[in-house]
């Protein structure tokens, strides 16, 4: 597909192919994934449903390149994901996806604002941050007003609630302004008031063309997104 | 700068790292004290043996002695690197007090004074004579008499707490007669038909502290034409047993013995065709370290094993070092997954986790060096504070030929120790952090949720 400029319009952003995972457990082998297919386009909001324990996460990790799978590929914009080198994965990581987990995972020892900045301090040496830091700064501070905590900066992750611990750890995926934002569980750990209003952010990103893939158990939530996905017995169904 | 950032935080915010901390310093203060009192010992040690013999000495082991040796004593001087050259007769024989009717054998070493106090720190060792070490012979209350200087432990004499000697203002009147079997050039009795032994009388003159335990108990010093008779090596062509020489300041000790031997070695050959050349065969020219290496070498197996057992210390540091952070790292697994999520990579973690491991060893290194530095300066006032308060010392000066407790820091070594924790902090540290590193970012993060 061409598009109005003259450049090709990608349909596919994020394609798995035959995806297959599964985890030891003891003497037994479980099988989570059997071999799974999906496609994510641009702009898409994409929500990943199921019950707990039919692989939705594993295939989040998968796509998001924190876990590998024991067979398929997972294509990014066109490119396989098992034959990049570690630094090539470590860019990916670091500046193609922004991952927003279910406990948050910020780190204790770092106030809000360098939490938020820590995708931007990864991709600097020492010396390249000391250049950047400013910009770099200004950008943490404006996705925090953002999500509305500017009031918040200096403080450290457990002097926060659990909600503005998930819209930090959203601020962090949104740094290094990634084409793809994967979320998993963004509410499971949150009452409903504090919850929705975290979909409330991802709806207002998505409606500024962010692409979203969600991984909820929730069906009620996963109706917010564009897309639902259903996973069964480690398959789409 | 995350990788500043971080291992600060885990620096100052964790407490189990200043047990880490305290893990190293407390092994660099044991190292850096116990090196510095042993290295010490044995410094001093060393030192007393080279101020006794001077820097190079031509010798033989045989009791006859060797001829020719004014002709190379002249050589000698006649070279810029030798500041001082002087003979040695040496050997052995009975020293009886007269009346007392007890013999005690004894080494004898005869010595001209002025030259033999330039060659080596003599004079130094001297009480009475000390600031007229040429005069070591003639005792003050009689001149005219013939004198004898005599290991200061041959004199029974009480010993203050410090270890000091006490001296009479005056040397006392002793009467003493020293006896020896005199040797020919061949090695046979020189008065084999006759009444075999030299004996004269001599009278206390001087003691000579030299610190070294076998020669303070057990040496006569003797002018040096006097012991020549005594032992037969005085007539027609006079014999020695030693030279011992001093190099000029700066001149290399290597160098100057090498030269001297193979000065030696000319002068063996040009009086190969003399009467008294089969003598000259058995000399052997030596460095102070080489000839006194029976005496000095026990003390440093000692100072090895040492070293070797506080290196087995530094394998126990290393391991307390790996247990700590391994522990650290096994509570950080969460941190490694979020940094592994947000693409940093596994040389990035585990240059965070070293750079955490080497303040550890930066911060107990300093602490330990810093206490033991401290330590090592009071040494001394405690050591005298305890023996005040609770009659406790660490040996007994009156005992043994040890002053002060050495407390002289060398940088050198030192820098050394303080290097080395580092160096064990940061061995500790990498495999733990080096493992965690390899996991997959899922892995770390899912061990923390559940």
């Amino acid at each position: 597909m061409i598009g109005m400029t003259g450049e090709p319009i990608m349909s596919e952003m994020l394609k798995a192919n035959g995806i297959c995972k599964s985890y030891k457990m003891g003497q037994t082998r479980i099988e989570v994934l059997k071999g799974l297919d999906l496609s994510v386009r641009p702009g898409e909001f994409v929500a990943i449903v199921g019950a707990s324990g039919s692989g939705k996460s594993t295939l989040l990790h998968i796509l998001g390149a924190l876990d590998e799978p024991d067979a398929g590929s997972v294509e990014f914009e066109g490119k396989r994901l098992d034959k990049f080198r570690a630094g090539e994965l470590n860019r990916f990581r670091n500046k193609m996806v922004g991952f927003v987990f279910q406990f948050y995972h910020l780190l204790d020892e770092l106030n809000v604002l360098e939490n938020v900045a820590l995708p931007a301090m990864a991709q600097s040496g020492t010396i390249g941050w000391l250049r950047r830091r400013i910009g770099a700064k200004k950008h943490a501070q404006g996705l925090l007003e953002r999500l509305g905590l500017a009031e918040r900066i200096a403080h450290k992750p457990y002097q926060l609630s659990g909600g503005e611990r998930q819209r930090v750890a959203i601020a962090r995926a949104l740094m290094n302004e990634p084409k793809v934002l994967l979320a998993d569980e963004p509410t499971g750990n949150l009452d409903s008031e504090t919850g929705n209003g975290i979909l409330r952010v991802l709806e207002e990103l998505n409606n500024n063309g962010q692409t979203i893939v969600m991984v909820t158990h929730d069906d009620r939530i996963a109706r917010r997104a564009h897309n639902v996905i259903r996973l069964a017995d480690g398959k789409i169904v | 700068m995350y990788k500043l950032i971080l291992p600060t935080r885990y620096f100052l915010k964790r407490r189990i790292t200043y047990l880490a901390v305290a893990a190293v310093a407390l092994c660099v203060f044991i190292v850096v004290v116990v090196m510095t009192v042993m290295n010490g010992l044995v410094s001093e040690f060393k030192g007393k043996n080279h101020d006794f013999v001077g820097d190079c000495i031509v010798s033989t082991e045989s009791l006859v002695g060797f001829a020719y040796y004014e002709e190379f004593l002249n050589e000698l001087r006649d070279q810029d690197f030798v500041l001082a050259a002087s003979p040695v007769a040496k050997g052995f024989g009975l020293l009886t007090q007269p009346g007392t009717g007890q013999n005690i054998g004894v080494e004898i070493m005869g010595i001209e004074p002025a030259g033999f106090c330039e060659a080596t720190k003599f004079a130094q060792t001297l009480y009475y004579h000390k600031d007229d070490p040429v005069n070591a012979f003639a005792p003050t209350y009689n001149p005219t008499l013939a004198g004898c200087v005599v290991g200061i432990d041959m004199i029974s004499r009480s010993r203050d707490r410090s270890g000091k000697y006490y001296h009479n203002s005056e040397p006392l009147r002793i009467e003493l007669m020293v006896t020896c079997f005199p040797l020919t050039a061949k090695g046979a009795l020189a008065k084999a038909a006759t009444d075999l032994v030299n004996s004269k009388t001599i009278y206390y003159s001087d003691d000579s502290h030299t610190g070294l335990v076998k020669v303070d108990a057990r040496m006569v010093y003797l002018p040096f034409e006097f012991a020549q008779k005594l032992f037969g090596m005085a007539g027609a062509t006079p014999r020695a047993s030693a030279i011992h020489v001093k190099f000029t300041e700066g001149a290399s000790l290597k160098t100057g013995v090498d030269e001297i031997e193979k000065m030696w070695n000319g002068f063996a050959g040009a009086h190969a065709n003399q009467k008294y050349a089969n003598l000259l065969k058995n000399v052997s020219v030596q460095s102070w370290l080489d000839y006194r290496r029976s005496s000095i070498a026990p003390m440093e197996k000692e100072q090895v094993m040492l070293i070797l057992l506080f290196s087995m210390l530094g394998i126990i540091t290393v391991f307390i070092i790996f247990v700590i952070f391994y522990m650290i790292i096994c509570h950080k697994t969460k941190d490694i997954g979020i940094l592994k999520s947000v693409g940093i990579s596994r040389v990035a973690i585990v240059q965070v986790f070293l750079t955490f491991a080497a303040g550890v060893g930066i911060a107990g290194s300093g602490i330990g060096a810093g206490a033991g530095c401290t330590f090592l300066t009071k040494i001394n006032d405690m050591e005298d504070w305890l023996f005040e308060h609770f009659g406790w010392e660490l040996w007994d000066r009156t005992v043994y030929a040890i002053g002060d407790i050495p407390n002289d820091i060398k940088w050198e070594a030192l820098a050394i120790i303080t290097a080395s924790a580092v160096l064990a902090a940061l061995a500790g540290a990498f495999l733990p952090s080096a493992r965690a590193a390899r996991d997959r970012p899922v892995e770390l993060l899912q061990v923390s949720q559940l």
